[in-house]
């Protein structure tokens, strides 16, 4: 019965549930590090070796034969392996905007999940380095000629290239985001030494928090290295998506060479990034018991942002149709109605359906907010993203301005032996994390646990029953 | 340089504070004092702090700025002169400078610089890494708020003597501490 006199207040959600304290986020968040690992733990931990052991033989026998052990073919250079790599460095996307652009924001809810979500960045970005590499067929030599260096050849890097620029960009974005990762577990490693009662334990710890102690004094340069590097890795996530694409759209094969796709690129790339940030924490909450602290609200939020990205890569979809026809270009017409109506018709509405079509379930809260239904639908969203790439790399390059050259491109059985190892690199990193490293920024969480409304600001206090202060 | 091996010094005399609030008042009042030199301790950064403990604004945004404009150039001479200098050659009919197609590694030598020189000066000016510090209370790190007052440091041996360590503790206690306790340090800051 609201009068007109009455005001309004709003109410901000918590952002951990459960009535935990300080004491609470610490044992809670340290306790899978400070006991043996499960068995589920352990299944997952070989399964992943396994899988990446398949990829490593698979690949260590193609250095061997050479690249025609792939389904490569003319006119089809580029296949499964730079898929996965586009594949990955967009998943990393999503672990740069949950820890720099939504803390510029000052979305609170993101302290539940950067940590993870970071963590996931660095790993998939290793994960999209080994393609590039292993796809030369020569990778000892690839790691290096990739860098200008002065060396007997007397040659440099070709500057002009996009290709090169990727170099930099991907290995910037690694550099960078590795750092920005270690400056915030630093407080937390110095927790985890705090409580460490095995003598080795607390030496790798003492060593690895640097000496931390949490003075204000150390807290006042800390916060601020934290904004910077948060600014700077914004526009840095930004630039590196979009160097991926220009690897296509400086070329000038129909559909490839559209202006659209930096933004498509990097919007895909958020997109998947979250589905797979969705996937993980779906599992880990549930594995390590952290549901106080990655809420059902974070979750619902993480959905509607999937949402919203699906519909921006829905929409870079049909402007890229639209553009095809008003371009005027047989060409580009051509390799528009062959991507959808050609003989990978299948692919392209694998892609439609998985990215466009099933997230539009959360535009009803019931889905949003139910863990069976996210989880299965960020899988989608996983799949349909790897098929993005798949699409753009494969129906674009099969069919070029030439009848003569068109082939089909099949993979062999090394393209997905080697993609199934890329997984399994990718998620022996992830388990070994979740043992040696907090999932949740501790120190983080800390500090917007319990706010009261309209104390934001200044209101750090633990208590609900906050003194009056002015 | 010698005392680093000899006993641990007094480094000063910490209390401890249930609540940041409380730690935030405390503060204000330690900085009013005659009190020169304290710090106070959090398991995370609490707002106001700075002002409360009368810091200055980290200068870091400095050393990112020209670091940064340093990242920048050298991202360009790097580019030029391979391209212009040392080994011209044409590509795609471009000139020798084409210097729009340096921007993306110029821009990515930028981000590179500024990063990693913000992060060696926060940790040159924290005095990170130093494995050797250990914590005044590991509870710290964890749920407890504490305020620091620093025996001076001065060269002279009898240097305890200046500072009245109990009178400290009184202080600490006058304006809240729930607990007061002496700290010694084997090499501070």
């Amino acid at each position: 019965m609201s009068t007109s006199t009455e005001v309004t207040t709003f109410k901000p959600e918590a952002l951990v549930t459960g009535g935990k304290n300080y004491v609470n986020v610490n044992d809670d968040v340290s306790a899978p590090l400070e006991r043996f690992p499960a068995k589920t733990w352990w299944i997952c931990f070989i399964a992943a070796i396994l899988a990446f052991s398949l990829g490593a033989v698979l690949a260590a026998q193609m250095f061997m034969d050479g690249l025609g052990v792939l389904g490569l073919n003319q006119p089809n250079g580029w296949g499964i392996f730079i898929v996965n790599f586009v594949f990955w460095v967009g998943i990393g996307h999503a672990g740069t905007l949950i820890s720099a652009v939504l803390f510029l924001f000052r979305q609170k809810w993101r302290t539940a999940i950067n940590r993870s979500a970071e963590a996931m960045t660095i790993f998939a970005v290793m994960t999209a380095l080994l393609f590039p590499v292993i796809h030369t067929g020569r990778p000892w030599y690839a790691a290096i000629w990739l860098l200008p260096y002065p060396n007997q050849r007397h040659l440099w890097v070709n500057f002009r290239s996009p290709l090169l620029w990727d170099v930099f960009a991907v290995g910037t974005y690694f550099t960078i985001s590795l750092t920005f990762w270690f400056v915030g577990l630093i407080p937390d490693l110095a927790s985890i030494r705090d409580r460490a009662k095995n003598p080795i334990r607390k030496t790798i710890y003492t060593l690895l928090s640097l000496g931390w102690r949490g003075s204000n004094k150390n807290w006042s340069h800390y916060e601020t290295t934290y904004m910077i590097l948060a600014g700077l890795s914004t526009p840095l996530v930004l630039s590196v998506h979009s160097v991926v694409s220009f690897d296509f759209a400086t070329s000038n094969v129909p559909g490839w060479h559209t202006t659209i796709f930096p933004p498509y690129f990097v919007a895909g790339a958020i997109f998947s990034g979250f589905a797979m940030v969705v996937t993980l924490l779906v599992i880990a909450r549930e594995a390590f018991n952290l549901k106080s602290y990655i809420t059902l609200n974070h979750l619902e939020k993480m959905n509607k942002i999937i949402m919203a990205t699906g519909m921006v890569v829905g929409y870079a979809y049909s402007c890229e149709f639209f553009i095809a026809w008003y371009s005027g270009s047989p060409f580009e017409r051509f390799a528009f109605i062959n991507r959808a109506f050609g003989p990978y018709w299948w692919a392209y509405w694998i892609m439609v359906s998985c990215n466009v079509f099933i997230p539009q379930v959360f535009w009803f809260k019931k889905a949003r907010t139910s863990i069976p239904v996210m989880f299965v639908v960020s899988l989608f969203v996983n799949i349909g993203m790897w098929f993005e790439r798949f699409v753009i790399v494969v129906t674009s390059l099969h069919r070029d301005f030439l009848p003569s050259n068109w082939k089909y491109y099949v993979p062999t059985w090394y393209d997905w032996g080697i993609t199934l190892g890329s997984f399994g690199w990718f998620f022996i990193w992830f388990l070994l994390f979740c043992r040696v490293l907090p999932v949740i920024a501790m120190a983080e969480v800390k500090g917007v646990m319990n706010l009261e409304e309209g104390d934001e600001k200044h209101d750090p206090s633990p208590l609900k029953e906050v003194p009056a202060h002015g | 340089m010698d005392n680093q091996t000899q006993a641990p010094h007094l480094a000063g005399v910490i209390g401890f504070f249930s609540d940041p609030h409380q730690l935030l008042h405390a503060t204000e009042k330690v900085r009013d004092s005659s009190y020169k030199h304290f710090d106070a301790f959090t398991p995370y950064p609490v707002h106001g702090m700075d002002a409360a403990q009368g810091l200055k604004r980290s200068p870091l945004p400095f050393v990112t700025f020209a670091a940064g404009l340093t990242g920048c150039t050298l991202g360009f001479l790097l580019q030029y002169w391979t391209s212009v200098v040392d080994w011209p050659i044409i590509v795609g009919g471009k000139p020798f400078n084409s210097w729009p197609a340096f921007v993306p590694v110029m821009f990515e030598c930028t981000i590179l610089f500024a990063g990693l020189a913000t992060v060696g000066a926060m940790f040159l000016l924290n005095g990170l890494p130093n494995h050797k510090r250990k914590s005044f209370d590991p509870r710290i790190t964890r749920d407890q708020f504490a305020l620091l007052i620093e025996a001076p440091v001065a060269l002279e041996a009898d240097r305890t003597e200046q500072f009245n360590e109990s009178k400290a503790a009184e202080f600490l206690k006058s304006i809240g501490a729930k607990e007061v306790k002496s700290v010694y340090s084997e090499g501070w800051f």
